[in-house]
């Protein structure tokens, strides 16, 4: 862009009564509204020379580069510096590098795949453990509570009253308890997560 | 160019038992693990050392590639851990690798280089040369990239990163490449363009 719209010009006035700054300003204005300019023409360059862009996006850069010179050069430029990264070498290890690899391996056999020997039922099994004692746990906190008089009107009311009633220290004050909840939440957080990542991995696929 | 057999041939027949066919996978790999290697421990002793390390584990764990990826995105998985647990049990007073080097160091490297590279003429020393300025996680992006035949997706599944975030990644280290060969080497490009 290289005039600045007076809207902007009366934007920074504003800000200022100074003259010299107002020059400042604009100058600054324009010289970052060239290099954000300049950045995303660099950024569709690449993704053109890297065959990335879409066929819509892929023909408009074509354009914009036969028709500007601006664009012309910056593609020229940012070709020459793809085709020398290209030409990079990989480093190369010693002469004796595959000797020695295949003189280590061969003190190994291939070990059997982690698949082979984490028994699936044996995970179930422990997940299905844990959600039974979380069920017996709350079960077993809820039949403390006393609901008798539950069918009156004032359902809400006893019910708040029965549930201040409950001694909660009493399930909450041992460390094993508090261990206990906290392996839970752990083991809630990582199936939370499993199944997050599942649904994310479905989603990709789709 | 590869010939002869496929990474999953190859994979299958040492699954098998035939050991010595292996060898075939190290020849494929190892400049590419080496390379990768090197850019992050900065040191050709070390990075020898954990290379060879790497093909023993993936040989080791060969039975747990799936073939759901390219042999080398696997393997770069190795590479990556490999390359992290030697760095934390050195504890080498390095930089950061999301950090690039500081200047000093680099015009250390540059003056040292650059003799060499004038000697050589060559457009590959010079791109290396430049290469190694980088930061490692820069020297990563782009080695994988370029050299790695690694996709956008791909590097994303490796580096555990979306592929738009690579793609700036990508992006930010090419420039920066540009830059330092812009900065320091700018008459042998110019001598390059004219040959």
């Amino acid at each position: 862009m290289k005039y600045v719209n007076y809207s902007v010009i009366n934007k920074l006035k504003d800000r200022t009564n100074n003259w010299q700054e107002l020059y400042n300003n604009i100058n600054e204005h324009r010289k970052n509204n060239f290099m954000n300019e300049m950045q995303s023409i660099e950024e569709r360059l690449w993704d053109y020379i890297d065959g990335i862009s879409g066929e819509r996006e892929k023909s408009a850069v074509a354009k914009m580069i036969e028709k500007h010179l601006e664009w012309k050069n910056k593609y020229q430029e940012l070709l020459e510096a793809h085709q020398l990264m290209q030409s990079a070498e990989l480093e190369e290890p010693s002469m004796r590098f595959t000797k020695n690899v295949m003189e280590e391996i061969a003190k190994y056999q291939v070990a059997p795949a982690t698949r082979s020997y984490i028994n699936k039922k044996i995970i179930w099994g422990i997940g299905g453990f844990f959600i039974v004692m979380i069920l017996g746990f709350l079960i077993y906190s809820f039949s403390q509570i006393s609901f008798a008089g539950s069918t009156s009107p004032k359902l809400l009311t006893e019910y708040n009253s029965a549930m201040d009633k409950v001694n909660w220290n009493r399930f909450f004050s041992s460390t094993y308890t508090n261990i206990f909840m906290m392996v839970n939440v752990v083991l809630g957080l990582m199936m939370l997560d499993i199944y997050l990542t599942r649904k994310k991995q479905q989603h990709k696929e789709a | 160019m590869r010939t002869g057999l496929t990474d999953t041939e190859i994979i299958s027949r040492v699954l098998k038992g035939e050991q010595q066919v292996f060898a075939q996978l190290v020849e494929r790999y190892q400049n590419y693990v080496f390379t990768l290697v090197f850019r992050m421990l900065e040191s050709r002793e070390d990075a020898e050392e954990v290379s060879q390390d790497i093909f023993v584990k993936a040989y080791r764990s060969l039975a747990d590639f799936r073939g759901d990826s390219k042999f080398s995105t696997w393997l770069y998985t190795i590479v990556r851990t490999s390359c992290i647990t030697f760095l934390r049990k050195k504890k080498l007073d390095t930089t950061s690798i999301d950090n690039e080097k500081t200047y000093i160091q680099v015009e250390n490297r540059e003056s040292g280089f650059k003799a060499n590279l004038i000697e050589q003429k060559s457009r590959h020393a010079m791109v290396n040369e430049a290469i190694k300025m980088l930061s490692p996680d820069d020297a990563q992006v782009i080695t994988l990239f370029y050299k790695g035949e690694q996709s956008l997706d791909e590097m994303g599944n490796i580096l555990g990163l979306e592929p738009n975030t690579v793609k700036v990644k990508l992006h930010r280290a090419r420039a920066r490449l540009k830059e330092k060969m812009e900065k320091y080497f700018s008459h042998e490009v110019r001598e390059l363009q004219r040959d």
